[in-house]
């Protein structure tokens, strides 16, 4: 068949149906601007859903998604239907610049959740402070994307925000020296640590060595015998979980039998898809978090077994941050809505950006609230492990 | 904007098909040439502009226009090295970050020291404007030494080796913009964490002037002296060697031009974004713009301008069907090289002078029994052109 046809109509064949497909794609989506207000509220939702960093992008994603079809269930905003438009940003900053000024110029969206990790925010709050477009990121840490303008918040607490709520936990629990072992050339790791040292001395704790080491290392012993050396009470670890499990494990092979302190990325160190550390060395491990399955309040319980039935797996502490991103961008929408004001319009969105730094919402990683910045104030839960490698809540630090 | 660079196929002299047979073909002067050409790109920059202000073209789609021109002088920038070189480097990204790197601290600390607020750079002022050409042309030179540094050793050697040593080197270029605050002790780069705070400068005017510039400076070169012997290196190294061209000179020489666009580029692509990571300038940025310039046909400059636009918008176009797009995307480039290996436009390039020419000649495709080079809707590519 293909005989018959020569290269030179081929090539213009294909050419044609490839234009065409572009050009439906771009009629297809056009035209949308400004929402159509009657029924319904556009929102966007965007982070990266392929590529290297796609299991956070997901997971905010399904939480995000999962409270718009509660709310919509419950009746929407105002009579409203939620309608949530969802771009990749394949966690690359020009793609999510792109996808944010497609959401706000085509589709007419009137707020968005997003984006999901750090750089790609970063561009996007700086593209949005024009246009005062109100934006709640389930997940991006660094400082830079809430001081733009008023339009952006976070559902996150920050990194060197977590790395001083386990200073003053390891004060309160009366420990005077702390060793440290973090990832150099880590934005997150090096973050915590930082802001962990310049607290915990200010508390009067003795930081007795700082060590560092390479991402894709999987031998800490050097590290380790160097900080058993110094006798500490503790020590923090402020990486993911993987680097977590093997530095715990060889910890106790060389004799450490004392407290771990981490912070969220030691989140599914056991009992996930894998376990990185064996149950019997888990013992004496504290680390803060948004959320987990283990905590036993109403609104969290609920979370978890909504989020088992909708999609057949546990949520992570990521599903729970774009579950309450959602929950507080929709509390911004409802108190523009109850404003009467018209969708779309710069009273409208400054309705929402007002309703969402005033309001205090109750979400699945605690009550959250905004303080005239885009930082939250909310509760931080310190977990650590049953004999059988189980998460336990051990204490709930309110704000 | 460019005339007829020399292609491959056809002889150095002759500008057109056959003479016509009355004896004395009519030809335009240069400067009517350049002048022509001239006045096309600015009625095309006068158009975008206009349009953009008029509401015509929102500013989704300015944003995609200028990566559209930020692509075309990575892609024409690389097609010095690729096309007209004949090597095979793999380093893009690497001058790209360079450029970016150097333009936006530049920026960033000279709007310090003058006490200019990023507001103005989006309001504009002469004072801003020449703060951003200076940055452009800071992060062209700093690409332009880092190509030094690495051409120099580098062009040594051929072919696959070439490749893998400016890989190498790109990604030496990235691991010391994630790692040279802790060498250095300040904040110069911002690590993994990334340069933030970069004043959204790049704008439709300020993309196409320079895609304009660079186009023009990239055709003057080779249709100079030095390019003629750039494009000898390619077509037998030997034997241009043994003609007197110094061929280590001209390919150091043809490496900086490339570095030092690749630079400005990045510059205007931190302007465009606003953030610089190091991440994004790992080994499949180098491999996109690559794939550019094999994807338009080597030594083509209007082929590498029209496959960067195609290639940038085409994945922005396909949005909505996000899971397809990215083996849409692959589907061109596989179809392409089994259909036409030489690329799109192979080694052709247009011409609006020459256009003219044939047209004042009386010397149409059609009226000619020999085939004309491909180029069917050369109307059509002009409006890429600029």
């Amino acid at each position: 068949m293909f005989e018959n046809v020569s290269r030179r109509q081929f090539v213009t064949g294909s050419a044609a149906a490839i234009m065409g497909l572009g050009l439906v794609g771009c009629g297809g989506n056009g035209g949308g601007e400004g929402g159509d207000g009657a029924s319904s509220i556009k929102v966007g939702i965007m982070g990266p859903h392929t590529g290297d960093n796609s299991s956070y992008g997901l997971a905010c994603l399904n939480g995000a998604q999962l409270y718009f079809k509660q709310l919509n269930a419950d009746g929407g905003v105002n009579g409203k239907q939620i309608e949530a438009v969802v771009y990749d940003t394949k966690g690359d900053a020009t793609e999510a610049v792109n996808a944010y000024n497609r959401l706000v110029q085509e589709d007419g969206v009137t707020g968005i959740v997003g984006s999901v990790l750090t750089g790609p925010t970063i561009a996007v709050a700086q593209a949005s402070v024009a246009d005062n477009m109100p934006c709640v990121t389930p997940s991006a840490t660094a400082a830079d994307v809430v001081t733009y303008g008023s339009n952006y918040f976070r559902a996150c607490v920050t990194d060197p925000e977590q790395g001083r709520v386990m200073a003053h936990f390891a004060s309160e629990q009366g420990y005077k020296n702390v060793a440290t072992l973090y990832l150099s050339g880590s934005d997150y790791s090096e973050g915590v640590n930082a802001a962990f040292c310049d607290e915990a001395e200010s508390l009067g704790i003795t930081i007795t060595t700082q060590q560092s080491y390479a991402d894709g290392d999987v031998d800490f012993k050097a590290q380790l015998t160097n900080i058993i050396a110094t006798n500490p009470d503790a020590i923090l670890v402020p990486n993911y979980y993987q680097d977590d499990g093997m530095i715990v494990n060889q910890a106790r092979t060389q004799g450490y039998d004392k407290v771990f302190l981490g912070v969220d990325g030691w989140s599914g160190i056991y009992g996930g898809s894998e376990n990185y550390a064996d149950a019997a060395n888990l013992h004496d491990c504290y680390y803060c978090c948004a959320f987990s399955s283990s905590n036993e309040s109403e609104t969290a319980t609920k979370f978890v077994s909504d989020y088992e039935a909708e999609y057949g797996e546990a949520p992570t502490n990521f599903c729970a941050l774009g579950y309450d991103a959602a929950m507080v961008l929709a509390a911004g929408l409802t108190a523009a809505e109850e404003a009467g004001l018209e969708a779309g319009s710069d009273e409208y969105k400054q309705a929402v950006i007002d309703g969402v730094a005033s309001g205090t919402v109750e979400g699945v990683t605690g009550s959250i609230s905004y303080e005239g910045t885009g930082d939250p104030v909310k509760s931080s839960l310190i977990i650590t492990f049953a004999e059988d490698g189980a998460e336990e809540t051990f204490q709930v630090l309110e704000a | 904007m460019e005339e007829e660079v020399m292609t491959e196929k056809r002889p150095i002299i002759s500008t057109g098909g056959p003479q016509p047979a009355a004896g004395k073909r009519r030809s335009l002067s240069m400067p009517a040439r350049y002048a022509i050409n001239a006045v096309l790109v600015l009625v095309i920059l006068i158009l975008g502009e206009l349009m953009i202000d008029g509401g015509a073209i929102n500013r989704y789609q300015s944003t995609v226009l200028e990566q559209v021109g930020i692509y075309i002088i990575l892609a024409v920038s690389l097609n010095i090295a690729t096309g007209y070189l004949g090597q095979l480097p793999l380093g893009h990204a690497g001058f790209m970050s360079m450029g970016a790197y150097g333009c936006s601290i530049f920026i960033i600390r000279m709007s310090e020291v003058l006490g200019i607020g990023a507001r103005d750079f989006v309001t504009g002022s002469p004072m801003t404007f020449l703060l951003v050409l200076g940055g452009l042309v800071v992060g062209g030179l700093c690409a332009a030494v880092a190509g030094i540094i690495i051409g120099i050793p580098a062009l040594r050697l051929k072919g696959d080796y070439l490749a893998i040593i400016t890989l190498a080197f790109a990604e030496i270029i990235r691991v010391v913009m994630l790692n040279i605050d802790s060498v250095l002790g300040f904040e110069l780069t911002g690590g993994a964490a990334g340069l933030t705070g970069i004043p959204g400068y790049t704008s439709f005017l300020l993309v196409f002037g320079c895609v304009a510039v660079v186009c023009f400076l990239i055709h003057t070169m080779m249709k100079s002296r030095h390019g003629r012997a750039i494009l000898a290196i390619r077509d037998n190294e030997i034997a241009a060697e043994a003609t007197g061209v110094n061929t280590t000179y001209y390919k150091t020489l043809a490496f900086v031009a490339s570095a030092f666009f690749a630079g400005v580029a990045g510059g205007l692509y931190a302007g465009c974004v606003g953030v610089l990571q190091p991440a994004v300038f790992g080994f499949m940025k180098s491999i996109e713009i690559l794939v550019m310039v094999v994807l338009g046909g080597m030594g083509s400059m209007l082929g590498s301008a029209l496959s960067a636009t195609v290639l940038t918008i085409l994945p922005e176009a396909l949005r909505a069907f996000s899971e397809y797009r990215m083996i849409a995307y692959a589907v061109v480039l596989v179809l392409v090289m089994i259909f036409r290996p030489q690329g799109l436009l192979g080694s052709y390039d247009f011409s609006l002078s020459r256009i003219i020419e044939r047209v004042m000649n009386r010397d149409f495709p059609w009226s000619r029994k020999s085939a004309a080079p491909a180029g069917a809707d050369d109307g059509k590519e002009a409006s890429h052109d600029a």
